[in-house]
């Protein structure tokens, strides 16, 4: 049970970079147009954040995760979400046993 | 017109059915980064401190395996910032929806916004007021839960064997694949779903670090903007 002092300063980097790019966006929040292409833009943030996240792994990795990302989209429309992570990491699996 | 709701009872317990799921799946990736922190040298008080004060999965992930002994501050900050710089887009989406919040509370809130916090906590806002207690329960719960794991990782270390044996390494896709259909409004979602995972595939082939996360949240905002042209 250590507490190393280059260590410490290092997750005090890690923190503050972390907290400044959260709240920098809550300074920029109230200076945006709220409406036309710009609202548009904002609007769409969320799922547009959210798969460029997380393309590279479903889409770039093999031919198993593509096909388990494929189940998990049409899963994720019909179920509550812990349902569809279920199914999304059975059909890796599957699809892993069967195609490599 | 700013009021306190008498029973925050039913905010705070949506936001904790609302994180759970979310909670669940990044069990497998606080195991992993504690366990790799583990290997690199870090003690468990040190994958503590960190899994405290920074609170953000994908950016410990980079700065653990970028880990040297000693840990140099200026190289590890940096590649923090890169890799979370996605949280700015996302504050300043989310700050639009923060009515109900005083700014101390805005300030102290953005602390908890991780991926899956700022994706709950803007499908509430989607549907009604979001108001603090949703989002620090969610905030809280999920942040509780990091720390729990993360620790148990480093403590277990090598006894946990590898992830991906089970599928537990497609969690976290598959739980973002959930949250991104939790957004579906027809057709112009597809569409800049489709344009985000299409620059964000591109851009990850191409060029090294996290830069593919902006090239996809550029390429599915201008998408909507360019959408938001032709209709209205």
């Amino acid at each position: 049970m250590t507490l190393d002092a280059a260590t410490s300063l290092a997750i005090l980097a890690m923190a503050l970079a972390t907290y400044a790019v959260r709240a920098g966006g809550l300074l920029i929040a109230e200076r945006l147009p709220q409406q036309g292409r710009v609202r548009a833009a904002m609007d769409a943030l969320p799922p547009a954040v959210l798969s460029a996240v997380i393309a590279p792994t479903a889409l770039a990795t093999g031919p198993a995760e593509t096909l388990a990302a494929i189940v998990t989209v049409v899963a994720a429309f019909r179920l509550p979400l812990i349902a569809t992570v279920a199914i999304g990491v059975a059909s890796v699996v599957v699809f892993r046993a069967l195609i490599g | 017109m700013r009021r306190t709701p008498i029973l925050p009872g039913e905010d705070l317990a949506a936001g904790l059915i609302a994180i759970f799921p979310a909670a669940i799946a990044v069990v497998p990736f606080g195991l992993l980064l504690g366990a790799t922190a583990g290997l690199k040298g870090l003690s468990p008080v040190e994958i503590a401190l960190m899994s405290g004060v920074v609170f953000a999965g994908s950016s410990q992930f980079v700065a653990v395996d970028l880990w040297t002994d000693p840990a140099s501050w200026a190289a590890l900050g940096l590649a923090t910032l890169i890799v979370n710089l996605r949280f700015t887009l996302m504050s300043a989406s989310l700050g639009r929806k923060l009515g109900a919040f005083s700014p101390a509370q805005r300030f102290g809130a953005v602390f908890f916004l991780a991926d899956e916090v700022w994706a709950v906590a803007e499908r509430r806002a989607a549907d009604r007021v979001l108001r603090p207690a949703f989002l620090f329960a969610a905030g809280g719960f999920l942040y509780a839960n990091w720390m729990i794991w993360t620790v148990a990782g480093c403590l277990l270390g090598r006894a946990l064997g590898n992830p991906a044996a089970l599928g537990f390494d497609f969690a976290f896709a598959a739980m973002f694949i959930g949250l991104v259909i939790g957004f579906w409004r027809g057709p112009r979602t597809g569409l800049i779903i489709a344009a985000s995972a299409a620059a964000a595939v591109g851009v990850d082939a191409l060029v090294a670090g996290p830069w593919y996360v902006l090239a996809g949240a550029a390429a599915g905002c201008g998408a909507a903007a360019i959408m938001a042209g032709e209709g209205a």
